[in-house]
């Protein structure tokens, strides 16, 4: 029986595959689908001190291969997070991975410091990287210089492992990821999504009420991978990989190229059972590769 | 229970012009609950197009395991859902959301609906039929050409008519024809665009009503918030139409 473990700083994972933050809720509406406690982990939706409506609809478009979103990091604040939808969560054996988000510095120390304390969070995942915000968000992910300090002060405050979430909307991934590092970062999970907008043709106004929307889904998938293999050689860091991630060979790709584990977004609305499914079919297409455990193929890409 | 299933295609046709009528067969079925409850549609198995597309129930056979959507093919997603033929199967996700509560009608039900807002209201009238409540139809489309099901309302209760074009029954909207009708009911259901459903709203301030809306979906559960609508219900929050509604009580949507 191949070994799907796999064991990250404040993560022992069952096995790697993790529904992505904002494509998961606060895990209930898939808990009426199946048993949570199957997951690696889970990525809560972005979380920020105050309670945010997010931005005005439309916030989806479909595009080809993939959908752009612009929901604007709506979620029920801090207060209601920590009190109501984690220790929801605690009913399941399951890791949780809070993602933090805000406008200031001071608005993520906040959130970092009472967040890492709930008994099931085991650790952030710091957003700066979240493309549909008008303050905050991608301004913290696309300077190495505020990035770092950015990662510093998390550092300091949080009781739990830091992964920072990268965005690709950037000309050197390599340098924020450097940057993170050398902030005392545990990790990194990489990549939300990409720029983008679609165009309603008849009229050549913007699908998307922001005018702009963050690119998801398979279409993603081929820049992911190249930018999960650039960062895992330039840093010690271990890699949550996302972009795409459909199906199980897809996941054995992120780990090829680099990644420790891997998110799954967008597939989740498309098929609701994506992350089980994958879960299932994983140890089989380990086995007629060649492998004994999930270990084993991180980063081949870099060895062969 | 939400169920995901790929379902067999018994019959479909186009009934009108671009409105087709789809049967499927499988256990999901079984799982309707509530007239204006709707699915979830794969309707490739590639990922063009790659989301789901929300298609609403028109008739639900328990006995057959089989339900009847409605739908009209206008973009690229319904397009290759109209070219589905009887032995093919499709990705069925459902049934999603909060449907129409039959129970609230005591005695007669004014059932209004809209274009391709109308499907739902049919297995609504059946179910409340059942119940012994009266149903009175006001039904509204562009044209003749798209006009649908109209004698099967009519062997449910008294059935009107309107066409934008006037090419069929009364020329305008159904509020023109709610003008002219008595307000001897006590529940009112509506189904269609949503000026059509504030309309309605304000035609009957006094009256019982529920209210079925439209938003562009995401995942159609309730996790990736990309449907949602303002409410009077709360400042700080906003509803879901996938997953709080599609059906809401009358006044709780801010449109």
């Amino acid at each position: 029986m191949s070994d799907l473990t796999v064991k990250l700083p404040g993560l022992n994972l069952k096995n790697p595959i993790i529904p992505a933050s904002g494509c998961f809720g606060f895990g209930k509406e898939y808990a009426q689908l199946y048993d949570l406690s199957q997951l690696g982990a889970i990525m809560i939706k972005a979380t920020t001190v105050e309670t945010r409506l997010g931005n005005p609809t439309p916030r989806v478009a479909e595009t080809a291969s993939g959908m752009l979103n612009a929901i604007g990091l709506q979620n029920p604040g801090l207060e209601k997070v920590t009190e109501q939808e984690l220790p929801w969560l605690e009913k399941y054996d399951v890791p949780i991975i809070a993602n933090v988000a805000g406008t200031t510095t001071e608005d993520y120390v906040e959130v970092a410091k009472m967040i890492s304390q709930a008994p099931n969070v085991h650790a952030l995942e710091i957003n700066i990287s979240c493309p549909n915000v008008k303050q905050g968000g991608i301004t913290f992910g696309t300077d190495p210089d505020v990035a770092r300090e950015l990662t510093r002060a998390v550092k300091e405050v949080s009781a739990v492992p830091v992964y920072i979430k990268l965005s690709p909307n950037v000309t050197n991934i390599v340098s924020i990821a450097k940057a993170v590092e050398e902030g005392g970062a545990d990790g990194i999970t990489m990549i939300n999504t990409l720029l983008g907008m679609r165009m309603d043709t008849k009229t050549g106004r913007p699908i998307i009420a922001n005018i702009t929307g963050g690119l998801s889904g398979p279409a993603i998938k081929p820049v992911a991978l190249r930018m999960v293999y650039e960062v895992s050689q330039h840093t010690k860091l271990p890699i949550i990989g996302m972009g795409g991630i459909t199906n199980v060979d897809d996941v054995i790709d992120f780990l090829s190229a680099g990644a420790s584990a891997v998110a799954v977004g967008t597939a989740n609305f498309v098929n609701p059972f994506v992350c089980p499914e994958i879960i299932g079919q994983l140890p089989e297409r380990l086995h007629e590769l060649g492998f004994d455990s999930v270990e084993q193929l991180v980063g081949r890409s870099h060895r062969l | 229970m939400i169920k995901q299933e790929r379902m067999q295609v018994i019959n479909q046709q186009e009934i009108a012009h671009c409105i087709f009528e789809l049967t499927v067969q499988g256990a999901l079925a079984n799982e309707m609950a509530e007239p204006g409850q709707f699915v979830h549609i794969r309707v490739a198995d590639s990922f063009e197009p790659l989301l789901r597309r929300p298609i609403s129930v028109a008739s639900i056979d328990l006995e057959a395991s089989q339900f009847t959507m409605i739908y009209r093919a206008e973009g690229r997603g319904t397009g290759l859902l109209a070219e589905k033929k009887p032995g093919d199967t499709i990705d069925v996700l459902g049934p999603l959301g909060h449907g129409f509560p039959v129970e609230e009608a005591e005695k007669k039900a004014y059932l209004i609906g809209g274009g391709i807002g109308v499907p739902p209201l049919y297995e609504l009238a059946k179910q409340l039929n059942a119940r012994g409540i009266e149903t009175v139809h006001i039904l509204g489309f562009e044209s003749k050409q798209a006009v649908f099901y109209e004698d099967k309302f009519r062997k449910l209760g008294e059935t009107h008519i309107a066409t934008v074009d006037g090419s069929h029954g009364t020329q305008g909207f159904v509020t023109h024809i709610l003008n002219e009708l008595p307000t001897d009911f006590d529940t009112y259901y509506s189904c269609g665009p949503t000026p059509m459903l504030e309309a309605v709203q304000w035609a009957y301030p006094q009256k019982k009503g529920f209210l079925s809306y439209e938003q562009r979906m995401g995942c159609g559960i309730g996790a990736c918030f990309a449907c949602v609508c303002r409410t009077t219900k709360s400042e700080t929050d906003y509803i879901k139409v996938c997953s709080d509604g599609p059906v809401f009580p009358a006044g709780v949507v801010i449109s």
